[in-house]
């Protein structure tokens, strides 16, 4: 995967967030055998590479009363994608714009991108203002609120190293679903 | 929400202070004490305003992962997205409205346990998923700017 052993644990250590505390690059350096200084210098080289984009304050959108959330996906021909790609994901409410493949018959859209508002109609305008912005009048796109959130979480790209096998992670509540 | 609160949630959500006290740092910009502001993130943290202080990498830089996507009936909607839940690999779990109207992320150390995973998903549902991996990203994470009423 690219990373150094001793990387994979620094991102596994810090993936969750870092400790509140006074000196939390110490705290982390200390369980995994690095020293502060050590730390800092790796988290920085992460940085540096791109690996991680950003380090700060990570806020739910959803808490801070912005409550929807749609995700509008596009059906852009191939040769332009990566330029309206660009284009959208410029837009400062646009929080993720990824080309992703298309699944045909069922699935056409090959760009997705993430717009919050602090409610339904705010999203839509953003849309609409993304359509006339990007010159998007004559790619077809859908929108997909979100309605229930079933989970939200910190992507883990990496597990302990007691993760269990897959069968055995098996939850019990996933037994006797139809 | 408080002022201290809304500078903290809204000024240092990328380039937090590489320095041995990051918090002191933060203290010092905003004219306050390192504990006002660890006690801040603390409380800001626990209310769920804020998920976490640390990275956000970029997606696909370690291991594997993939958008995964389902048709699932209303009726087994709960059920499924429980199941679905439980998995540790997973997260962003949204119903959406449409046709596939269930819509999660899996991430994996590799490629081969991921692929495994939503198999496993598909045998425990019985239904078929749509996995939707990034190609490209085009979009530069520099946070989100907060309006405050």
């Amino acid at each position: 995967m690219g990373l150094s052993t001793q990387d994979q644990r620094l991102v596994a250590a810090i993936q969750c967030g870092l400790p509140l505390v006074p000196r939390p690059y110490a705290e982390i350096g200390a369980r995994i055998g690095l020293s502060e200084e050590e730390t800092i210098a790796r988290v920085q080289a992460l940085l540096a590479d791109g690996t991680i984009k950003r380090l700060g304050v990570v806020v739910r959108h959803h808490e801070l009363g912005y409550r929807a959330n749609a995700m509008a996906v596009w059906n852009v021909p191939d040769e332009q994608v990566d330029d309206v790609g660009r284009r959208i994901g410029a837009v400062d409410f646009v929080t993720l714009c990824y080309r992703r493949p298309r699944r045909l018959p069922d699935w056409p859209y090959n760009l997705f991108s993430m717009i919050h508002g602090q409610d339904r109609d705010a999203v839509m305008r953003n849309i609409e203002h993304l359509v006339e912005c990007c010159g998007l009048q004559d790619i077809p796109h859908e929108v997909l609120f979100s309605r229930r959130r079933f989970k939200q979480c910190g992507a883990h790209y990496i597990g302990s190293p007691a993760r269990p096998a897959i069968a055995e992670a098996m939850p019990e509540t996933a037994r006797g679903l139809p | 929400m408080n002022a201290l609160e809304k500078r903290l949630l809204n000024d240092f959500q990328r380039d937090l202070p590489l320095t041995p006290r990051p918090f002191a740092s933060m203290a010092e910009a905003l004219g306050v004490t390192e504990e006002d502001v660890i006690g801040g993130l603390r409380t800001l943290t626990e209310r769920g305003v804020v998920s976490r202080v640390g990275p956000v990498f970029r997606p696909q830089r370690c291991g594997a992962s993939s958008l995964v996507a389902m048709a699932v009936p209303e009726d087994q909607l709960e059920a499924v997205a429980e199941l679905v839940n439980a998995y540790p690999e997973v997260n962003h779990n949204y119903e959406r409205e449409h046709h596939f109207n269930l819509w999660f992320v899996v991430t994996a150390d590799t490629e081969e346990h991921l692929q495994a995973l939503v198999k496993h998903i598909e045998q425990q549902t019985g239904l078929t998923t749509l996995s939707l991996p990034m190609q490209a990203e085009y979009h530069i994470d520099l946070g989100f700017p907060l309006q405050w009423d």
